[in-house]
């Protein structure tokens, strides 16, 4: 099958102001995307996983490299790469409805089937009866909800999702884990899931890739041949365990080497 | 038996309210801690009530000479003659009619640039150093000036207001634009918008009511610009009021147009706030 995102020989440096150093962030990424596919990144902070997702966003500018989306150059952020950031943003002047239509009003989508659309996401991440509250009267976790329904409206080609839970409570971050688990499972959208925490990765992924500290290259590859669907209960099985064992010691001896490098 | 058990529940009861009021009264000094609405209010309507209370207490009392400092009553008699006798409610609607108009102007001009400002560097470039330097010359000492090119007929006190307002609403507009989150911004990119789109859905409605704060704190300055404009030539006015007192020695009518400026100054925040509150609800509260 072909590949859906194709990242070659990527690389960014983040040309330093004044006096300080020019800083390389990302150092020549290979990635390939298969369609279907739950991705998810694996490195410790400041490693550049999120400027390497940015950049399939197109909303970074790679340095060096090219990045393919169906075999077409990505230039610039288009509607076929939907994406959730960590910090909220929905737009706090439109109701949680407003906000999920927000793509298709851009694609002038008539009335009904836009109303239609709205519908069946507000139900797959379940906030119905919330259709007209606004972003303020929502709990965190909630706003994650309506953000990933509003990606996920538009029916984009990948849905990018950069460290979402990262600012939710534990117990919350588990069940938007289940949730999001379950949208994949129903829809097998393809996703690109950045995260730190090893977890995580494992339980949402068909595939971890662990990232070096900076500068961030890929460490390695690692299919997760957990079966559908998966319950939480399958984080307490010895698979489960053994890969959560193996991970922790990819990524720790890299969070070791970045706090070295932040220490120098 | 039961009557006495009633007694210990209701010390007990008794005791709790006692906690609770000091727990209340303490509360009081907690930082950003909620009152009730009537409270708040009382200590609104406390606050005027002191001042007025200060100022009589110093003038009926002859503390200070009534020739200086008249008392409320006769600020108020004088505030009558100047309604029935010299037709003040003519002169409150020129000065009114001279803060919108140059207000309002601009607002015109003054709230689009902001916004490119705000958004687009090369706009940014090309007038904020410009706009910076213009927003430290005072409009009053332009006064002068205006009165050379134009005269001293409405459009100079328009022109007064409209050059006094417009730097500062460009300026603080463009900070409110440039202030939008990333996310929001990076957000619509992703599902869809436009650069134009970007502007029109999130930019402009996220800075809304920035905008709208700003625009009643230079309204603010507006009022005082016209009362410098109408203090130094005009026949009509406020200002020209108070300026024609001062010669005639007419404290309590000074006094009476001061206050005027002061309530339709609140007058005038007060709706702006209102309207702002109506039209951007999701920025306030639950």
């Amino acid at each position: 099958m072909d590949d859906l995102v194709e990242v070659k020989e990527v690389r960014k440096i983040f040309k330093g102001k004044g006096k300080s150093p020019d800083v390389l962030a990302v150092d020549t990424v290979n990635l390939k995307i298969k369609k279907n596919e739950f991705i998810t990144i694996l490195g410790p902070s400041g490693c550049g996983k999120s400027t390497l997702l940015r950049m399939i966003g197109g909303l970074e500018k790679q340095s060096e490299g090219i990045i393919y989306l169906a075999r077409n150059e990505i230039t610039g952020p288009s509607a076929n790469r939907g994406m959730v950031f960590q910090a909220y943003s929905l737009f706090p002047w439109l109701t949680v409805e407003e906000n999920i239509q927000f793509g298709s009003k851009i694609k002038k989508m008539e009335s009904a089937k836009k109303k239609a659309i709205t519908q069946q996401y507000i139900e797959l991440v379940g906030l119905k009866g919330f259709e007209q509250h606004y972003p303020k009267q929502l709990s965190g976790g909630m706003q994650q909800r309506v953000a990933i329904a509003r990606a996920l409206a538009n029916e984009p080609e990948i849905l990018l999702l950069d460290e979402p839970f990262g600012a939710l409570d534990s117990q919350t971050r588990l069940i938007m884990q289940e949730l999001l688990l379950t949208i994949w499972e129903k829809t097998h959208k393809t996703i690109l899931f950045i995260t730190h925490d090893v977890e995580e990765a494992i339980f949402l992924g068909t595939r971890v890739l662990t990232m070096t500290s900076r500068p961030g290259k890929i460490k390695a590859d690692i299919p997760i041949t957990l079966e559908h669907p998966r319950s939480y209960k399958i984080k307490t099985e010895h698979h489960f365990i053994d890969l959560k064992e193996q991970l922790t010691e990819l990524i720790r001896s890299e969070s070791l080497k970045s706090i070295e490098l932040q220490a120098q | 038996m039961t009557k006495g058990r009633t007694t210990v529940t209701e010390t007990i009861f008794l005791k709790e309210e006692k906690t609770v009021r000091r727990k209340k009264n303490k509360d009081l000094l907690k930082p950003y801690k909620p009152i009730s609405k009537n409270l708040y209010l009382t200590l609104c309507i406390a606050s005027f009530i002191l001042l007025v209370g200060i100022w009589s207490l110093l003038t009926y009392t002859s503390i200070i000479d009534s020739v200086f400092l008249p008392t409320p009553t006769d600020v108020i008699s004088s505030g009558i003659t100047l309604f029935t006798e010299f037709n003040f409610v003519n002169d409150i609607l020129v000065t009114l009619y001279r803060v919108l108009a140059g207000f309002v102007l601009s607002l015109i001009i003054g709230v689009p640039l902001g916004i490119f400002m705000g958004s687009f560097k090369i706009v940014e470039a090309f007038f904020e150093p410009l706009v910076s330097f213009m927003r430290y010359m005072p409009v009053s000492a332009f006064i002068p000036l205006f009165i050379l090119w134009i005269g001293i007929g409405e459009l100079e006190k328009v022109t007064v207001i409209f050059i006094g307002s417009i730097f500062s609403i460009i300026l603080m507009v463009a900070v409110e634009v440039s202030n939008v989150r990333r996310e929001l911004v990076e957000a619509a990119y992703t599902l869809g918008s436009t650069h134009f789109g970007v502007l029109r859905s999130v930019v402009l409605p996220a800075s809304m009511p920035g905008i709208m704060d700003a625009i009643r704190l230079v309204l603010g300055w507006a009022w005082s610009y016209i009362i410098v404009a109408e203090l130094i030539a005009a026949q009509t006015g406020i200002g020209s009021v108070i300026i024609e007192s001062q010669r005639m020695f007419r404290i309590g009518d000074i006094i009476f147009g001061i206050l005027t400026i002061g309530v339709l100054g609140l007058g005038s925040d007060f709706l702006l706030k209102s309207l702002s509150k109506k039209l951007f609800a999701w920025n306030y509260g639950r």
